[in-house]
């Protein structure tokens, strides 16, 4: 079956690979680039663990070609520590102890960075509406949300 | 989970597109938001020896009123309906269904052509079509032609769609004025399809009457079912309570559900009764700008 050469940028770096029309998207950030940091779930789209920020929005790639994401920017949980210092959205998770046995966390990660950028002061039901494609079966949410609650916050606050 | 093994293409017009389905009639498959054909080919459910992956041809998303239609784009995207001011104010009906559809991160996907096109009767906007009485636009070697939405689904995951046609755009008549729609949708959980669920548009008259009521419903059937026998009562009647119980109970004799784990037959059947109802219950306060 025919291969397609592919340019693909993740995490603000141009990547280039030769990959099977039907290679999936979550595949090539784990096996091709070695972006381990995207979790596959349930694998039938329904769990949200491998969510990325496909062009800036969150999507489920496991549910993406890796030849659909040709020319554009994929953004992965390892973009989001810059220069050794964690996104507020990662703080949050700490703080709040938003996470307990962690897989979820990649994806429940990029949806609410994703979620802050385009609405900075969320309230709890936005949040939850925006998770609703993520599934958590440890904290029962309610530490996922405050954690999203501190990142607003943090972010409101003025730089010290 | 890996699909089976197929060639990708990614034309940049739609008459490339039209162009590589004409050359494989039997075995492509158009790939627009990939939400449903994914997981299909995924689970070995689906196969295709070619995907034509509309994604890169420009000008199939959006959403605008044009000579006495909403027109909306084959790709354009479920998230883009739920933010539409357009869709808010005029067609609630859609804002409703945009909102339930498989969950935020799918929506970001998934387009309303690819929702139609698969044919599956479990989806949520083929019984919203149907309540509004649109008609898609098919696009093929020979040009346009346009399918009204009570002809186009003519099976379980069959369509009128010839196999080198292309959904190109859904067209829904601007409703007068004193019109109201609504979708009620039971679901387990979030991202799940519908248990039951009811679509209603309706326009009312100066006296208050029913003028036009649209009424279908989601997973009720091997192909998207729209309850005439309840249209037909409410025209020309006051829509009290009485009036939407009865058209409600009429509504859930057309239901033709099948039993699996979201419930037993009569279940389903009593819950398109009761979706049925508040559907018809919100579309009216709408109609009446309540």
């Amino acid at each position: 079956m025919a291969k397609h050469k592919i340019q693909v940028t993740v995490n603000g770096a141009a990547r280039e690979s030769e990959v099977e029309s039907r290679l999936l998207l979550v595949h090539f950030l784990r096996e091709v680039l070695r972006l381990t940091g995207t979790h596959i779930g349930c694998d039938t789209t329904h769990c949200g663990a491998c969510t990325v920020l496909l062009d800036g929005v969150p999507v489920k790639s496991c549910t993406v070609l890796a030849v659909q994401a040709d020319g554009r920017q994929v953004m992965t949980v390892e973009g989001l520590e810059q220069g050794g210092k964690l996104d507020p959205i990662q703080v949050g998770f700490t703080q709040e102890h938003g996470l307990q046995c962690g897989y979820c966390t990649p994806g429940m990660l990029m949806t609410s960075y994703a979620l802050l950028r385009s609405n900075s002061s969320p309230s709890e039901g936005q949040i939850r509406q925006a998770i609703s494609g993520n599934l958590c079966r440890c904290t029962g949410y309610v530490n996922i949300v405050k954690s999203v609650q501190h990142a607003a916050a943090a972010m409101a606050a003025p730089a010290k | 989970m890996i699909p089976g093994p197929f060639d990708y293409h990614s034309p940049k017009t739609l008459s490339e597109a039209i162009g590589l389905l004409s050359r494989y009639p039997d075995d492509a498959k158009v790939l627009s938001g990939g939400q449903s054909l994914l997981p299909l080919l995924k689970l070995r459910l689906g196969a295709a020896g070619h995907l034509v992956d509309i994604g890169r041809i420009p000008g199939l998303e959006y959403i605008k009123e044009d000579g006495g239609f909403l027109k909306i784009g084959g790709r354009t995207k479920e998230a883009a309906l739920e933010a539409s001011d357009l869709v808010h104010k005029k067609y609630p009906i859609l804002a409703d269904t945009a909102a339930v559809i498989a969950d935020p991160l799918v929506r970001n996907l998934a387009t309303v052509g690819g929702n139609l096109a698969h044919g599956d009767p479990a989806n949520d906007h083929p019984a919203t079509m149907l309540a509004l009485g649109a008609s898609v636009v098919a696009t093929g070697p020979r040009g346009e032609r346009t399918i009204p939405i009570d002809k186009f689904f003519t099976g379980l995951f069959s369509t009128a769609l010839a196999p080198d046609e292309i959904l190109t755009e859904i067209r829904i008549p601007t409703p007068p004025a004193r019109s109201g729609g609504a979708y009620a949708k039971l679901e387990r959980k979030v991202g799940d399809f519908a248990t039951a669920a009811a679509a209603v548009q309706l326009t009312l008259g100066a006296g208050g009457e029913v003028a036009r009521a649209g009424i279908a419903l989601t997973n009720a059937g091997p192909t998207p079912v729209e309850a005439t026998a309840a249209e037909k009562y409410l025209q020309g009647k006051k829509p009290d309570a009485a009036a939407i119980a009865e058209a409600a109970k009429l509504a859930a004799q057309a239901a033709q559900p099948e039993a699996d784990r979201r419930g037993t037959v009569e279940y389903k059947r009593d819950m398109a009764r009761v979706l049925t109802a508040r559907a018809l219950t919100r579309a009216v306060e709408r109609a009446k700008g309540a």
